[in-house]
């Protein structure tokens, strides 16, 4: 049985429902079933938020990942990779962004958020915004981190562009091209970084 | 006959589209909200000419939905939760008025108050209003009762309600349509004194309605969205109510489970299922969102004692949303430790955008009550209700839809002066209005900042029936014209709106400053959608 437990994690305005997306149009070209619980309202302005994001080659009962499970917490933002760690199955990857997200008086010191996020056993950091900068389009860093994360899901590269054809489609053909960049930019220092 | 991946919203939206709606009413209330924006978005029903505006309040759209029901079409009225409380005179009501054409109410409850200010379950309201509620557990099957739901409707002749809660509303998930129905031609109730509920009138119907509910068990009984799920393990009876239902085949998929089940989709509760499953296991686990509604009937219902597990003895939370981990402990499922969050994740509430004007109107109402104790200020529903976090502290209140100028009224009445009501734009078109009334005719000392972003901005930026009207309104209900002051919420312009505060506080009357400049989420949309149309032309 081939399932993928996903939690995406961030900050409201962040584009997690666009990785999410992708990561569903992706699944689909596969047939795949799938759930994915998003959150709308009062927290996306600005707050910490999530979504549970389940692909299964057999039906999916559970909209919620159960506490112990996901197999993977994609997260574009550091300290809110680490709110979910309950989540995480024991062979599970942490994914994360290392550039912060700084909207509250007491965010903790960077390099503690870093050092907590090394402490897992399987965790890759990137800095995603960094990366994305660097290709010339700053608001892709989420599909720079789908891209990082894309190894740790059992999905082609094909599917994927093909899901981020799908959800950036109505913006035409420039905005797609430079996101899949954004994602093969991703995918590579993921790679980069599991070499280390 | 198309496969789609749907929100559970979505999905009963386009259910009704399919289903043959005519017309489709409601207010903006998360997690309700994206119904009617799927609707409004659907290329489809704008070649059917389905309605689909928004209405100024639940109560006014779930009149509008009785009379489009009255003309004989096929209506859906969408509401959060809290938003029945507002529509409850005509919902209840409409239970005795009975329908022509099927009418859906559409009620998302919210447990664990993601965005809400209680977690009250809908449910009670159907039983209070005698009428059948359908519960989906997931979001093939809110497509497959909206359906359903019509067709009950118009063959009882009664409004049904389709209860779902955030999760679903808020989950994405494969569906699959159904053939698509022609709307009803207008066709006007056989009895044109139907809906006149004199009480002469209102006894027969009420009767009527009692009389019906046989008829509405056997429904729940006999057409198949409430099942037993036979199992070989009879220690333990399952009654699983809609998305709870999930929660229970996660643990059973997990831990090979097999206890007998009896999954519940609809209302009135189906006692001869229940019957059989009690009769052939030990003891009953009732699972369900919300209120034990299920649990507390089961509790009166047996003859001879028998052990009925819930939310009542402690096996699950009496509050709060359920989930799998809550479940398997309930099933005694044992629990490994999970890793627990580092102390140093700091917890992020949600808090104004970056340039919200509200944020300027209580920097600028901040420093103008600074003379003032503090607890001067009575707030309402929306994004500015954000002005009670730190580092603003601004308000006192928040309740419900309305209730800012109401409650600073009262307030005032007891001898409290100055006083300072904040509400928005659209929630003052919703219940603010009839508020502001009650001022004007006692000429009550109170200061209203009608803090207006010219759109309902904290369920996404939905257009506001206030638009455009404020000055006008409050001119039409009596507010003296010298006292309806317009300002520009601005950093630019902070010393002139707290001039402005300080001098209405000090009136002796009711006094409206509307602070008007629009939401900066919207105005960035509206910019980009201007800068994509050349494109869109070619």
């Amino acid at each position: 049985m081939m399932k993928s437990d996903i939690i995406l994690a961030g900050v409201g305005g962040q584009g997690i429902l666009s990785i999410a997306a992708a990561i569903g149009m992706a699944a689909l070209e596969d047939n795949l079933f799938l759930k994915q619980a998003e959150v709308h309202g009062m927290s996306q302005r600005g707050g910490a938020v999530q979504s549970h994001l389940r692909l299964s080659n057999e039906d999916v009962a559970s909209d919620l990942i159960p506490m112990g499970k996901a197999d993977l917490i994609l997260s574009v933002e550091p300290m809110e990779a680490l709110r979910y760690v309950p989540w995480l199955s024991k062979d599970g990857w942490l994914v994360t962004n290392t550039a912060s997200f700084v909207n509250i008086s007491n965010y903790p010191d960077r390099e503690t958020i870093l050092g907590e996020i090394r402490k897992m056993p399987r965790h890759v950091t990137i800095d995603a915004d960094k990366i994305a900068e660097e290709i010339g389009s700053s608001r892709s860093s989420n599909i720079v981190m789908l891209g990082a994360a894309s190894r740790f899901i059992p999905l082609s590269v094909g599917n994927f562009h093909e899901g981020i054809r799908k959800i950036f489609g109505k913006k035409g053909e420039d905005i797609i091209k430079i996101n899949i960049i954004a994602f093969e930019a991703g995918r590579t220092a993921c790679e980069q970084y599991l070499d280390k | 006959m198309q496969k789609y991946l749907f929100l559970g919203d979505e999905a009963i939206a386009q259910a009704a589209i399919d289903a043959g709606l005519s017309g489709i009413y409601a207010y903006p209330g998360t997690p309700s909200t994206e119904i009617m924006e799927y609707v409004q978005s659907s290329g489809e029903a704008a070649e059917k000419s389905i309605h689909r505006q928004w209405s100024a309040n639940e109560k006014t759209a779930m009149e509008s939905a009785l009379g489009m029901s009255y003309a004989g079409k096929r209506t859906m009225v969408c509401m959060k939760h809290v938003g029945l409380n507002v529509a409850a005179d005509p919902f209840m009501n409409s239970a005795i008025t009975g329908i022509n054409g099927g009418l859906l109410v559409v009620v998302a409850d919210d447990p664990s108050m993601h965005s809400s200010q209680n977690e009250q379950d809908s449910r009670y309201y159907g039983k209070f209003a005698m009428i059948p509620v359908l519960e989906p557990s997931n979001q093939q099957e809110a497509y497959d009762l909206v359906h359903y739901g019509f067709d009950l409707s118009e063959k009882h002749k009664v409004p049904v309600m389709l209860r779902i809660t955030t999760r679903l509303s808020h989950s994405r998930s494969g569906v699959q349509s159904r053939e698509k129905k022609n709307q009803n031609i207008l066709n006007l109730p056989s009895d044109l004194k139907q809906f006149i509920l004199l009480p002469a009138i209102a006894r027969v119907r009420y009767k009527g309605l009692l009389n019906s509910q046989s008829a509405f068990i056997e429904s729940s009984e006999k057409d198949g969205n409430n099942l037993f799920i036979p199992g070989s393990n009879r220690k333990l009876g399952i009654i699983a109510c809609g998305l709870a239902y999930n929660y229970y085949l996660e643990n059973k998929i997990a831990s090979d489970l097999n206890y007998p089940v009896v999954k519940i989709n609809q209302y009135p509760i189906p006692f001869e299922l229940i019957q059989k499953i009690a009769s052939t296991t030990d003891e009953l686990l009732i699972l369900e969102e919300g209120y034990p509604l299920v649990e507390e009937s089961l509790r009166g219902f047996f003859d001879q004692p028998y052990t009925i597990h819930g939310r009542l003895d402690g096996f699950l939370p009496r509050d709060g949303e359920l989930n799998p981990n809550i479940v398997a402990t309930a099933l005694k499922i044992a629990q490994p430790d999970f890793p627990n969050v580092p102390g140093i994740v700091a917890s992020r509430p949600p808090a104004f955008c970056k340039g919200c004007s509200h944020a300027d109107v209580y920097t600028s109402l901040n420093q103008a009550l600074d003379l003032y104790s503090k607890g001067r200020v009575f707030s309402d529903i929306g994004c500015y209700t954000l002005g009670a976090l730190a580092p603003f502290d601004s308000i006192n209140s928040c309740v419900d839809m309305g209730a800012s100028i109401t409650m600073a009224k009262g307030a005032s009445d007891a001898g409290l002066s100055p006083v300072v009501a904040v509400i928005g734009d659209s929630t003052f078109t919703h219940s603010g209005m009839t508020g502001l009334l009650d001022c004007v005719v006692e000429s009550t000392p109170i200061t209203i900042i009608i803090s207006d972003n010219s759109t309902t901005g904290m369920t996404g930026g939905q257009k506001s029936s206030a638009t455009g009207r404020i000055g006008e309104i409050c001119k039409g209900i009596g507010v003296l014209p010298e006292h309806i002051v317009s300002v520009i919420p601005l950093k630019k312009n902070h010393e002139e709106m707290v001039k402005v505060i300080k001098n209405e506080l000090e009136y002796n009357g009711v006094s409206v400053i509307i602070a008007e400049r629009e939401c900066i989420q919207t105005a960035a949309r509206r910019h980009r959608e201007i800068k994509v149309e050349p494109v869109k032309n070619k």
